[in-house]
C-alpha cells in the first residue's frame, strides 16, 4: 500500500500559520516526512498538534504557509481530494450504518464499483480480524472493535497518507498497549506513511520513526525518538519525554583541562562534585550556572553499571518506590527532587545514606534562563 | 456475645419492618393522589363523550354526569355533515379537510427546514451562527398577536391572502423557530468528528445530512411533528385572521358551529364536533407518544 508516485517528501509543511481571530494557534510550522515514515506529533493539550493535523487533512484552513502531499500543493484542495484517510479519537463511526457499510461508505461516495467495494472490504476485514462483525451496528461493538473498524475505514482508502488523531485515548490501559502494537505491526507490514497525534509520550516513543514535540503552537524539537530522548533541545522536551521524566538539577560548571567539573549544592549537607569527560564550550575560565539534565537510568546504585566510572556520591534517600522491574529512589540535589533508577533488589530504606552512581556520558546541559540546550 | 448478636438481629428485623410499612404507606398515598388527578383530568372528556351520545331531551332532564339511557350517534352525524356554521349547513367535514390540507404540508415543510437549519447551526458553524440561532429562538417568544398585521400585509403582497397556502406559510414561518431549536439541540450532541470523517470520505453537505444525520433523527422528528401538528391543528387565531369562507380550518368552524346556533343550543352536537376536532391530535399522541418522551429525554447518540 505504498504510494504509486515516489515523491521525495510524502508530506511537507512549510511555514504554516494558523490563527483563530487574534489567537495564533500554529506559528511557522515546518515539517517534512518521507514515504514510509511514521511521524508522531506530541505535546500537552492545547499545543496545536490536532489543529496541525486538521490543517493537513484540509478540515481547517491555514492562515499562511503551504502544505504539500505527494509533492502536490494542497492550497484550496478539499479533504476528499487530498488522497488521505483519517482515524479519529471518538472513532466517528456512522451510527446507523453497519460495520460493512461504514467501511464502504467512502468508496460508495466515490462511485467505486460494487464488486470492487466487496473485495476491498473483505481484504481489510480479514487483515483487521473483523470479518465476523460486518453486519453489526457500531453501538454493538466494544471500544477495541470500534477502533479496528475506524482503522478499516481508513485502510480501504489505500491513501498516500494516513492521519491518526489520538486514536487510542478512549481505550483502557491494557487495550491501548495491544492496539499500539497492532498499529506498529500494520505500519511495518503496509509500509504506510502516517501522521499520528498523541499526548502520550510513550506512544510517541514506541511508534514513531520521527517525533515532533510541540508547545504553544511552536515546534520545540523534531527528530528520531533516539535524538528526542537523548539530546532534548530544551528543558521542555527533556521534561515532557520519558517517564519518570528527566531530572533537571541546578549546577555550576567549571572547565578543568579537557574535562568539566560539575558542582551541585545541597540544602542540608555539603554539595557534591562530579567530573564530566567532555569539554563544554564558552566556560572561559570562570564558572557558570546551568541546569544539568540526567535521566533516572543514568543514576544508579553503586553496585550498578554506572559505578565503574567512579562518579559516586553519597546522598540521603528520601523516598523508595519499588516498581517491580526497578526501584526508583528519590533524593534531593540542588533543591530539586532527583529520581534514580536502581536495581529491583537494592536494599535501601528511606532516611539511609547511600552511594549513588552518576553516568554523565548522556548528561544534557541547559541554559537556566532560556531552557535551551548547551551541550 | 451471642446474646448481643441475637438482640442485634431482632432490632434489625423491627427496623426493616418499619421501613417496609413506611414504603407501602408512601406508595399508597402516591397512587391515591395520582388516581385522583387522573380522574380530575378525565372528567371533562367523560362529560363530553357522554353528552354527545345523549338526545337533547335527555340532556335537558338528566344530570351532567349520568350515563346515556340510550346511545344515540345522530349528533355525531350532524356535527360531521350537516351542522350549521353560519349560513352554510355542511357540518365540519369540509373544514376538517381544510385543516388536513393545511397541517400536513405545513408540518412536513417546517420540520424539514428545521432539520436543515439545526444541522447547519450545530455542525457547520459559521461567523454569526450563534447570533442567528439566538434570533431564531427570539422568534419563538414573539406573541401571535404581534405578527398579525405585518403578516396580513405580507400575505396581501404575495397575493395569497385568505388562501390555504397563505395560512400554511404563516404556520411554517412561525414554526421554524421551534423546529430549528429542537433539531439544533439534538444535533449538537453528535460529535463534530462525524462530519469530519464524512468529509474525508468525500461526502458533501447534503449527502452527510441525508445519509448520516437524518437516519439518527427519528426521535427528534417525532417530537417536532407532534409539536408542530398540535400547534397548527389547534391554532385558532391565525386561522380566524387569515382565512375566509371556504378556507377556514376546523377550529374556526367549530367556533362557528357552537356560536351560530339559533334557538335551542344543541349541546350534544357541540360536544361531538369538539371531539371530532380534537381526534387527530389525540391520535398523533397515542401513536407517537412513547417516542415523544424518548426524544425529549434522550438525544445523545452513542457510537
Amino acid at each position: 500500500m505504498t504510494s504509486p508516485q515516489k515523491a521525495e517528501h510524502i508530506l511537507s509543511v512549510e511555514n504554516l500559520d494558523k490563527s483563530f481571530g487574534a489567537v495564533k494557534i500554529l506559528k511557522d510550522i515546518n515539517v517534512a516526512i518521507e514515504p514510509g515514515d511514521f511521524l508522531v506529533l506530541v505535546g500537552p493539550s492545547g499545543c496545536g498538534k490536532s489543529t496541525l493535523l486538521n490543517c493537513i487533512a484540509g478540515l481547517e484552513k491555514s492562515t499562511g504557509g503551504e502544505i504539500k502531499i505527494g509533492g502536490r500543493s494542497m492550497n484550496g484542495v478539499s479533504p476528499k481530494d487530498r488522497d488521505i484517510a483519517m482515524v479519529f479519537q471518538s472513532y466517528a463511526l456512522y451510527p446507523t450504518m453497519t460495520v460493512g457499510k461504514n467501511i464502504t461508505f467512502g468508496m460508495k461516495v466515490r462511485g467505486v464499483p460494487e464488486a470492487e467495494q466487496q473485495r476491498k472490504l473483505n481484504e481489510v476485514a480479514k487483515l483487521l480480524q473483523i470479518d465476523h462483525l460486518l453486519d453489526r451496528k457500531p453501538s454493538q461493538l466494544s471500544g477495541g472493535q470500534r477502533q479496528r473498524v475506524a482503522m478499516g475505514r481508513a485502510l480501504v482508502r489505500d491513501p498516500q497518507l494516513f492521519l491518526f488523531d489520538e486514536p487510542l485515548s478512549n481505550l483502557d490501559a491494557k487495550l491501548r498497549v495491544e492496539m499500539r502494537t497492532e498499529i506498529k505491526r500494520l505500519h511495518q507490514t503496509l509500509g504506510a506513511s502516517i501522521v499520528y497525534v498523541t499526548h502520550d509520550q510513550i506512544e510517541a516513543m514506541t511508534l514513531a520513526t520521527k517525533i515532533v514535540v510541540m508547545k504553544d503552537g511552536i515546534i520545540q524539537q523534531a527528530g528520531t525518538p533516539n535524538e528526542i530522548y537523548n539530546q532534548p533541545a530544551n528543558m521542555f522536551v527533556a521534561d515532557f519525554m520519558g517517564s519518570p521524566s528527566m531530572n533537571l538539577i541546578p549546577a555550576q560548571l567549571e572547565a578543568v583541562d579537557e574535562k568539566t567539573k560539575i558542582s551541585i549544592n545541597r540544602t542540608d549537607m555539603a554539595g557534591i562534585e562530579l567530573m564530566m569527560d567532555r569539554k563544554i564550550e564558552g566556560l572561559a575560565g570562570g564558572s557558570k550556572s546551568v541546569i544539568l539534565g540526567l535521566r533516572p537510568e543514568n543514576i544508579s546504585d553503586a553496585s550498578g553499571q554506572n559505578a565503574k566510572d567512579g562518579q559516586v556520591a553519597e546522598c540521603r534517600v528520601d523516598v523508595v518506590e519499588p516498581a517491580g522491574s526497578d526501584t526508583f529512589v528519590v533524593t534531593n540535589l540542588g533543591g530539586k527532587q532527583v529520581t534514580a533508577r536502581m536495581n529491583a533488589d537494592v536494599q535501601i530504606m528511606a532516611g539511609d545514606m547511600a552511594n549513588f552512581a552518576f553516568d554523565l556520558s548522556k548528561a544534557s546541559i541547559f541554559e537556566p534562563e532560556s531552557g535551551a540546550r548547551i551541550a | 456475645m451471642t446474646d448481643l448478636h441475637m438482640n442485634d438481629t431482632h432490632m434489625d428485623d423491627r427496623a426493616n419492618r418499619n421501613r417496609l410499612m413506611k414504603r407501602i404507606a408512601l406508595r399508597f398515598g402516591l397512587y391515591t393522589l395520582l388516581i385522583l388527578f387522573a380522574l380530575y383530568y378525565l372528567m371533562p372528556l367523560f362529560v363530553m363523550v357522554v353528552t354527545s351520545l345523549k338526545s337533547l331531551d335527555e340532556i335537558r332532564t338528566g344530570s351532567l354526569l349520568s350515563l346515556p339511557r340510550e346511545i344515540d350517534f345522530s349528533s355525531w352525524g350532524k356535527a360531521w355533515s350537516s351542522a350549521c356554521t353560519g349560513i352554510q349547513c355542511e357540518g365540519l367535514r369540509p373544514y376538517f379537510w381544510n385543516s388536513v390540507l393545511l397541517s400536513i404540508p405545513a408540518v412536513a415543510i417546517s420540520t424539514l427546514l428545521g432539520a436543515i437549519n439545526g444541522y447547519v447551526l450545530a455542525q457547520w458553524r459559521f461567523k454569526g451562527s450563534n447570533i442567528l440561532f439566538a434570533l431564531m429562538l427570539f422568534g419563538c417568544f414573539i406573541p401571535f398577536q404581534v405578527v398579525l398585521l405585518p403578516m396580513a400585509l405580507t400575505l396581501g403582497a404575495l397575493k395569497i391572502a385568505g388562501s390555504i397556502p397563505g395560512l400554511m406559510l404563516v404556520h411554517i414561518v412561525y414554526g421554524i423557530g421551534f423546529t430549528t431549536l429542537f433539531f439544533r439541540n439534538f444535533y449538537v450532541t453528535i460529535p463534530t468528528e462525524l462530519v469530519k470523517a464524512a468529509k474525508v470520505d468525500g461526502a458533501g453537505f447534503f449527502r452527510i445530512f441525508f445519509a448520516i444525520f437524518l437516519p439518527v433523527s427519528p426521535p427528534i422528528i417525532v417530537v417536532t411533528i407532534i409539536w408542530q401538528f398540535t400547534q397548527i391543528w389547534n391554532d385558532f387565531l391565525f386561522g380566524v385572521s387569515f382565512s375566509q369562507a371556504g378556507t377556514q380550518p376546523i377550529t374556526v368552524a367549530l367556533n362557528n358551529i357552537v356560536n351560530a346556533t339559533t334557538g335551542v343550543k344543541e349541546y350534544n352536537v357541540d360536544m361531538a364536533a369538539a371531539i371530532i376536532a380534537a381526534l387527530p391530535t389525540l391520535l398523533v399522541y397515542v401513536v407517537a407518544g412513547k417516542y415523544f418522551i424518548r426524544g425529549l429525554t434522550a438525544g445523545s447518540v452513542k457510537g
